[in-house]
């Protein structure tokens, strides 16, 4: 070889030509990328949109000329970076914000919440089976209720309470301590509660879903013995009153974020034709949308609560208003539709 | 151990962060996955920023309080509280650069694993784990803590718990958060680089000619940390490699540092490139011309 070629001669094709002659397109498509994250695609003009397919076509093809010819490091690095950049700037976002929220409303979370009633069966009758435990513990030997519920929890809610006290927990007659004007702040305070307690049994559920199981078991259990002791001074129908307003919204919701929580835990343990991580990825996300939708239910359910029981106490009218919500939600969820989603 | 294979497997290191991701035009971006130390520094600067945020709003709240003289104010605190510590990452990483304000100064971001576009159900789900990850162990340490009932057990199961999660993402390759793993996302490196100028272009001052005898002694590796430096343009660091350069093939020092380096690259490139077209990538000097 001759010992003075690389100086004398100019190789047909040089990675400095090449630069030369594509380093316009990307600083093109630099600052057409740029101008897209800062303000969106409407900074761009309807030339600019048809150009910058055409600009991430021609970075990639120069990524690929570069790796194959080009040792110098910081161009390859930045072609690497603005292909990342443009790619997923390009098949990110095909949807305006407004769309994909109008589409999770209509189609993606009742759908999703239908993908989920075998486990919104499962975590229900835990429920209910918890709440039938404790009931027939409580009522045959009232020295039970302690064992579920602690207390300096109960505030005085307990076996050796007066009718009198007990009825005017629940908004009958006088009204414990004339608090009307923090009901918002009352209303906030279960919001958030319940909301991290539902976001907890979601999240416990990828052990096996099994402490989801516990969780829900366990609420069931306070829910029982403290229906247990109502009803045994006779004002069973008035404490469901009390609790139909906005229990059926907000155990919906504690039921649907449980079942998500199993469905995760399930796809671990049985995760069928797929990979175990393949699974869990699919329930996490059919999950994630479920707990988007509890999320809000348990808002509406923290007014419910907040608001109406306090301010609505004729057991009739609270009724109506927890089975109406019920309704709602049934019918939301479960009503047959045409499927218009892609 | 020979440097040879010290080398080789800082290399192999390299190569196992490095995903195959092709896109539909059929090009290999080879995602690199962010170490867990970036995802930790991260971390530590959006929790900041949380409670930077937390402290303003509150002041902000007492103050609104007083003036109004109304109890709403203390329910806008609780709900404002209950957004930013659940909505602050899932916000930011539905945005279109994917990353929170600490992910995008480590230069990270989330991808979704299949390849597809991240769904707002994903990001929604790899972090409402987040609330049994971290928020769960750190409340349940300060409330044991504040009313010293923390019974030993009690603080030996809350920090088991809690480095049982948050060290899970040291044992897989990928680097996953619980959250991760069931969200079906990673999280991967998205710096940007800026293009800097071509160092193998623009006027020489003196030529000097190197024999091919005296280009064969580096490979790749050389020639891109040689690369570094002339970048990084420090004289000291310059004269050192010069010297060295000069040692390995025996010339004497008759030329200015910066001249003598900037000809050794652009020869040692052109040489290199040439070769890279023939189809023989000589990785670095201990691999055979």
């Amino acid at each position: 070889m001759d010992a003075t070629l690389p100086t004398s001669e100019t190789p047909a094709f040089s990675t400095a030509r090449f630069r030369a002659e594509r380093e316009a397109d990307w600083v093109a498509f630099d600052a057409l990328l740029t101008r897209l994250e800062k303000r969106g695609a409407k900074a761009l003009s309807s030339d600019e949109l048809l150009q910058l397919p055409l600009l991430y076509r021609a970075t990639l093809s120069s990524l690929s000329i570069a790796r194959a010819t080009s040792l110098d490091k910081a161009l390859l690095d930045h072609l690497e970076a603005l292909s990342i950049r443009g790619y997923f700037l390009i098949y990110g976002v095909r949807e305006s914000r407004l769309d994909r929220l109008k589409r999770f409303f209509l189609h993606d979370w009742p759908a999703a919440v239908r993908g989920l009633w075998k486990e919104t069966l499962i975590v229900a009758l835990i429920l209910i089976l918890g709440v039938a435990t404790s009931w027939l513990l409580v009522a045959h030997d009232p020295e039970w209720y302690f064992h579920f519920i602690p207390e300096e929890l109960s505030g005085g809610r307990d076996p050796r309470a007066s009718v009198e006290f007990l009825r005017s927990t629940i908004g009958h007659g006088k009204a414990p301590d004339g608090e009307d004007g923090m009901l918002h702040v009352f209303a906030t305070y279960l919001f958030t509660h319940n909301s991290r307690v539902s976001i907890m049994a979601f999240a416990l559920g990828f052990a096996f879903g099994v402490p989801t199981m516990i969780l829900e078991y366990y609420q069931g259990l306070s829910l029982g013995a403290m229906l247990a002791v109502f009803s045994a001074k006779g004002l069973g129908v008035e404490f469901g009153g009390w609790l139909f307003i906005h229990g059926t919204t907000e155990l919906f919701a504690a039921t649907l974020a449980g079942a998500a929580g199993l469905k995760i835990g399930t796809a671990v343990v049985f995760p069928g034709a797929r990979g175990r991580l393949e699974a869990a990825a699919a329930a996490g996300r059919t999950a994630g949308k479920v707990m988007v939708g509890a999320i809000i239910m348990l808002l509406a359910a923290g007014i419910l609560e907040g608001f109406g029981r306090q301010l609505i106490t004729d057991t009739p009218v609270r009724y109506a208003i927890g089975t109406l919500m019920l309704l709602f939600w049934l019918g939301y969820y479960y009503l047959p539709r045409r499927s218009t989603a892609p | 151990m020979t440097p040879a294979s010290t080398d080789a497997r800082l290399r192999a290191a390299q190569a196992k962060k490095i995903r195959e991701f092709v896109t539909p035009e059929g090009v290999d971006l080879e995602l690199r996955i962010a170490s867990a130390s970036l995802r930790l520094g991260g971390l530590v600067i959006d929790l900041a920023l949380i409670v930077v945020a937390l402290i303003l709003f509150t002041i902000a709240m007492l103050w609104a309080g007083f003036a109004s003289r109304s109890t709403i104010m203390l329910s806008i605190w609780m709900l404002g509280g209950f957004v930013l510590r659940n909505f602050w990452f899932i916000g930011f990483e539905l945005g279109q650069r994917a990353a929170t304000p600490g992910k995008r100064l480590m230069g990270i971001r989330v991808v979704a694993r299949d390849g597809g576009r991240l769904t707002a159900d994903a990001v929604v789900a790899r972090n409402l784990i987040r609330e049994l990850e971290l928020f769960l162990p750190l409340t349940m340490l300060s409330v044991s803590a504040a009313e010293d009932m923390a019974s030993a057990w009690t603080v030996l199961f809350g920090l088991g718990w809690a480095l049982t999660l948050s060290l899970f993402p040291l044992f897989n390759r990928d680097r996953m958060r619980m959250g991760d793993l069931i969200a079906g996302t990673w999280v991967v490196m998205a710096q940007r680089r800026k293009l800097d100028r071509d160092m193998a272009s623009g006027e020489a001052a003196h030529r000097i000619a190197f024999s091919d005898a005296e280009l064969a002694v580096y490979g790749i590796f050389e020639l891109q940390e040689l690369e570094r430096v002339l970048r990084t343009a420090d004289a000291k660091q310059m004269r050192e490699v010069a010297d060295t350069i000069r040692g390995k093939i025996g010339r004497p020092v008759a030329e200015e540092d910066d001249v003598f380096l900037t000809s050794y690259y652009r020869q040692l490139k052109t040489r290199l490139e040439r070769k890279l077209l023939f189809g023989k990538r000589r990785e670095d000097k201990y691999a055979s011309d």
